[in-house]
């Protein structure tokens, strides 16, 4: 009898224990630490190279250009998928992970042969964010001429 | 000074983008997406500029800053060249990062082999 009132207590922090932990939070804070730094590093290209005379336009460009090449690189060593196992939204978001999900889509069907597999699966994520990119800047662009 | 608000713009654009996945389950691409469109109607409307001069690196990093560059260089360039800026600005502005993607992970993806992911 006092063993089963034992467990009868014990139980709601048993279920705590095994049931998942407030997962939004803790990948949140993920999200936020790990995307934070990488926009960090970002701003900090970004200084050296408007320290070294360049314009605002061409340092905001070379930024992109390095945290592109960042994230393919990281993605062929592997390294960035494990980031972004860890940092979810936090490694996905920034310009890398856009780099990341060209390569690993890419690499994926890069068995289906280099023009049908690499060249058209590397826009799997890439192409649709593309295709509405240009969709809404074009409809912008659009009103923008007519309003001034 | 400007670390710190980088910092904090561009994590929290990317805990918009989490929260996102966890209460929604919206695939990432989807969010990419999402946050494209996003970053042309907000620059559209003017209040995506703010954030850039406030966050640097920290709005423009994240995949909304796409949307920001293609939307503030189809304005840009209606502003200059008339009807035609509308197709022309938006690639204009962000050639650089599109090519570089295509050329980076075009070369990555050679070297690297799908066996090795797990």
């Amino acid at each position: 009898m006092n063993k089963i009132d034992q467990m009868k207590n014990k139980y709601p922090s048993m279920v705590d224990e095994i049931s998942p932990k407030n997962t939004v939070v803790i990948n949140s804070l993920r999200a936020f630490w790990v995307g934070g730094l990488i926009c960090t590093l970002g701003q900090f290209i970004n200084n050296i190279f408007l320290r070294y005379g360049f314009t605002t336009i061409e340092a905001a460009g070379i930024t992109s250009v390095s945290l592109i090449f960042l994230g393919s690189a990281l993605t062929a060593l592997n390294v960035y998928e494990v980031i972004g196992k860890y940092a979810g939204g936090g490694s996905a978001i920034p310009i890398t992970g856009f780099a990341n999900s060209m390569v690993s889509a890419a690499v994926e069907h890069k068995a289906e042969g280099y023009v049908f597999g690499l060249g058209a699966k590397i826009f799997t994520i890439a192409g649709p964010v593309i295709v509405y990119g240009i969709i809404a800047s074009t409809a912008l662009g659009i009103i923008y001429y007519f309003i001034h | 000074m400007d670390y710190v608000r980088a910092f904090i713009v561009g994590g929290l654009i990317c805990v918009i983008a989490q929260i996102l996945m966890d209460r929604t389950k919206l695939m990432t691409g989807r969010i990419m997406v999402i946050f494209v469109v996003s970053g042309v109607v907000l620059t559209g409307l003017g209040l995506y500029q703010p954030l850039v001069d406030y966050g640097g690196s920290g709005a423009t990093v994240p995949i909304i800053g796409f949307g920001y560059s293609l939307a503030k260089g189809v304005m840009e360039e209606v502003d200059k060249a008339g009807l035609m800026g509308v197709l022309s600005g938006g690639l204009k502005a962000s050639s650089a990062g599109i090519a570089a993607a295509i050329a980076f992970s075009y070369l990555a993806s050679l070297v690297s082999s799908p066996k090795s992911k797990i």
